[in-house]
């Protein structure tokens, strides 16, 4: 049997970057194939290459037995390669078959379009109604409608980038059994992800990358997910550490918290944490996340007595003043929201420390305190840059997390909130991350995560509650939780509404 | 053929290089312009920036220099502080001239008493009519949203309105045979603004010029108000996350570029204008746009923008007297200036490739 796609000695070079290195892989029909890489370990470069958005320096590919060389996605797209970004590009405004619609070289009369759209989800179980406005749909309805895209072309090669980050346990074993289908009919898949898990019960075979270069290709289901992980990041995993933590007395009370903010709002969220413990919070983002930890940080006011640190209201009290309270937060966006991308790493220590740290005093900024405190952070959380001088937005997504959480850290909390703390974040990363939040429980601070990452709530908390539509579900021990009783918790796979007992 | 190509950052040598070839594109377009136009291209722009320092009437033009750049210097450095923080104050025209009006109704209030405290009440008068004319456009935003861009650059025109009013009624000179315009203050010694050192151009105006450089510098560097103004141009949302209050700022810097508009037009009524006329406004307030962007918002920048600016006002006025040309010539090399540093800029973000 030829293979759909294979790649010979395919190189690519960025301006000081090495991207890719005599990369070789070939992907069978029929076959979901898994990449497998860190960041910056070279997948989208590849995958860019292969979809036409970039040249190779080096090496050549071929599909179908004939060379392989688009001049851009148009080309790639008509010689049989479909791609799946992890960002939609839907218009809000539009129904599913306009949408789609806009997308093709040669759209159909509607109706047409509409016929054949309900015909190709219905056959895959992909259950879309053509008709429907995308503002009204889910995150995992989205991705069906940027699916059904790629299928219409009938494409025989489907790179799927990061496909799962945005949907919940439920609406993830539908994509598996499309794809499954997909490619019991031959089509051959490109599956990227750094989820081991999922890539060991879904894919046939994986090829991981490290540093640009091919480590290994394997039969990931004959691996655990250490092996996998350890090939992957060229070292045995740190293996996360949970002992030394007790419960000590409630350091954070919210109660009927609400807001009326132009995104989701928050409807009566009540919970409590104690010293020591790490509360996680699930959920799929967009469904309050940003809001309760601007809530929390002080960016949004809420109603006095709804925040309460060691008995003190703070629910009126502004940023600064409850970083000095001792109540510390990092939000989800690193770039532009945690950190100012244009600033130093110095300057960006001035956003949450200037006052924990005594680097703002009487409204002067100490500039070598602050240098000094950056390249504290820097050591303290191995951040590979070459100084407190560099730019946040030079740093890689890990590096800069790495920062903006031991910036946190460091400052010594009551509490800490964080949200998704290693999203796009490499495995190592993640892992120091982690292991950070609960060195710093250990030693007694109250740590809220909210996360979409399951295992990483998983690991981490000794409670779990879900965040969904703007509301809280009560706290549950994590010891003994299932999977699927969280993804109940979380709301089911087609957006119905959750089971929920109101307070 | 060519592509722009996104650079990671900005690189420092190309952000000090664009002013300097802005200036230059100017000259040689300024030049091929007066060619077009029948004149001697070398000669002209000469005339404009080269005769206004060195050339023969030198010692009467040179001070000319402090007098302009002044209150160009003045406005710049508080328009800046905005600029900086993604706060955009268009109407420093506007608040240059209900300045120089609050400033001058304490003189003519005062009028004739000699007294020490008078010009220092004026200045405090001037500041507090620029900064109120700014808080205007700072409490539509903050109420009702309104763009503060709209808003400041209209009450330019009623700012204009009201100078002509004031010219032709409350303020006219009861001794100025009926001529529309206030009593010169140049005339009335408590109330002057006068050239310090003799054929230097140095007024009040002008000393608190480099104060406001001086400041301004100091708050950017080294004050955490400095900080948050330039965390809420990068980030807002970063901004509001160290506790910056977006609402707070947009009053803060629209009221001290107001001020700062307001004490610039108290010093020039007070001393190179003398009087409230009906045409009062000059420009300055527009021009400060340009300073401020050509400085690359940053104090040392501003002034030297400022005296770039000064200069091509002053050239351009010997141009037309020596060499007959356009009296439009300013505004045109002034429109140019910012058309090619705007254009320039695209060089600091991005780079120029070939296609392949």
């Amino acid at each position: 049997m030829t293979d759909v796609f294979r790649a010979e000695s395919l190189g690519k070079t960025y301006p000081g970057v090495r991207a890719n290195e005599d990369v070789s892989f070939s992907v069978a029909p029929g076959e979901i194939h898994a990449l497998l890489g860190e960041n910056g370990a070279g997948k989208s470069t590849l995958v860019k290459m292969i979809y036409g958005l970039v040249k190779p320096d080096d090496g050549h590919m071929t599909l179908m037995g004939s060379v392989h060389a688009p001049a851009d996605p148009r080309a790639a797209r008509a010689a049989g390669v479909a791609m799946v970004f992890q960002h939609f590009s839907l218009f809000d405004a539009l129904t599913v078959a306009e949408n789609i619609a806009l997308g093709m070289e040669n759209p159909p009369k509607s109706r047409e379009l509409s016929q054949r759209i309900a015909e190709l989800s219905q056959s895959y179980g992909l259950p879309l109604n053509p008709a429907r406005r995308v503002a009204s749909l889910s995150a995992g309805e989205r991705q069906r409608v940027e699916i059904l895209r790629c299928l219409l072309q009938s494409p025989r090669l489907l790179i799927m980038d990061e496909p799962t980050s945005v949907l919940t346990p439920q609406e993830a074993e539908i994509l598996f059994a499309t794809l499954r289908q997909l490619a019991a009919g031959g089509t051959a898949i490109l599956y990227i992800s750094h989820k081991l898990d999922e890539i060991r019960s879904h894919c046939d075979r994986a090829t991981i990358l490290r540093h640009g270069r091919v480590v290994n290709t394997v039969d990931p289901r004959a691996h655990t997910a250490r092996e996998l992980a350890a090939m992957m990041v060229g070292a045995e995993m740190r293996v996360i550490d949970r002992s030394g933590r007790k419960p000590g007395a409630e350091v954070l009370r919210v109660a009927g918290l609400a807001t009326a903010s132009d995104g989701m709002a928050l409807k009566d969220v009540a919970l409590t944490l104690r010293a020591g413990e790490i509360l996680g919070i699930g959920g799929v983002a967009g469904n309050g996340q940003e809001e309760l930890l601007s809530a929390l940080s002080g960016e949004i006011a809420t109603r006095p007595g709804t925040i309460t640190l060691d008995g003190v209201d703070l629910s009126r009290t502004p940023p600064e003043a409850r970083r000095k309270a001792g109540l510390l937060a990092a939000p989800e966006d690193r770039l532009g929201h945690a950190a100012v991308p244009e600033f130093s790493l110095a300057e960006n220590t001035l956003l949450t420390a200037g006052s924990r740290q005594g680097l703002i005093r009487g409204g002067l900024i100490d500039h070598s305190a602050a240098q000094a405190f950056a390249q504290a952070v820097i050591a303290a959380f191995d951040v590979r840059t070459p100084g407190p001088q560099t730019a946040a937005g030079a740093l890689s997504g890990g590096n800069l997390q790495k920062f903006v959480i031991g910036r946190e850290v460091l400052g010594k909390p009551r509490v800490l909130v964080v949200n998704q703390p290693t999203w796009g974040v490499d495995a190592g990363a993640a892992a120091q991350v982690r292991q950070a939040l609960l060195d710093l429980a250990a030693k007694g601070a109250g740590i809220i995560v909210i996360s979409q990452d399951l295992d990483e709530l998983l690991e981490l908390s000794d409670r779990f509650c879900a965040l969904n539509d703007g509301r809280l579900s009560a706290p549950r021990p994590t010891e003994g939780l299932s999977i699927d009783e969280i993804g109940l918790m979380l709301g089911g796979a087609h957006g119905m509404e959750v089971a929920h007992v109101p307070a | 053929m060519f592509r722009l190509e996104p650079r990671a950052s900005a690189p420092l040598a190309w952000q000090l290089a664009t002013p300097v070839l802005a200036v230059l594109a100017t000259m040689i377009t300024g030049g091929i312009l007066f060619a077009a136009l029948g004149f001697d291209p070398v000669a002209s722009i000469r005339t404009i920036f080269w005769d206004p320092l060195f050339g023969p009437a030198a010692s009467y033009s040179r001070p000319q220099l402090l007098v302009k750049a002044g209150p160009l210097i003045l406005i710049a450095s508080g328009l800046a502080l905005g600029f900086r923080a993604g706060i955009w104050n268009i109407g420093a025209e506007g608040q240059y001239i209900i300045g120089a009006i609050c400033g001058a109704a304490v003189a003519l209030a005062a009028y004739p008493t000699e007294a020490f405290w008078i010009f220092p009440a004026m200045i405090l008068a001037g500041a507090l009519g620029g900064c109120a004319w700014g808080m205007i456009p700072a409490m539509l935003r903050n109420w009702f949203g309104a763009s503060e861009i709209l808003v400041s650059l209209m009450l330019v025109y009623v700012a204009q309105k009201v100078a002509a009013w004031m010219a032709f009624g409350p303020m006219k000179n009861p001794e100025g045979f009926n001529f529309p315009g206030s009593r010169n203050l140049q005339q009335y010694p408590a109330a002057s603004n006068p050239e310090i050192i003799a054929n230097t151009g140095l007024h009040w105006g002008v000393i608190a010029a480099g104060i406001a450089l001086v400041v301004t510098w100091f708050v950017m560097s080294r004050h955490v108000l400095g900080f948050h103004i330039r965390t809420a141009g990068a980030a807002p949302r970063a901004a509001r996350f160290a506790g910056v209050r977006p609402q707070r700022l947009v009053a803060l810097c629209l009221g001290v570029s107001g001020a700062l508009a307001g004490v610039a037009g108290l010093f020039e009524v007070a001393g190179p204008a003398g009087q409230i006329t009906e045409s009062f406004g000059s420009g300055y307030g527009f021009t400060a746009i340009i300073v401020a962007f050509l400085g690359r918002l940053h104090p040392l920048g501003i002034l030297f923008a400022g005296l770039l600016m000064a200069l091509t006002y002053i050239g351009g006025e010997l141009a037309q007297m020596m060499l007959q040309l356009p009296a439009a010539t300013v505004q045109v090399f002034q429109g140019m200036l910012l058309f090619f540093l705007l254009g320039f800029d695209i060089l600091t973000r991005y780079r120029i490739r070939r296609r392949a």
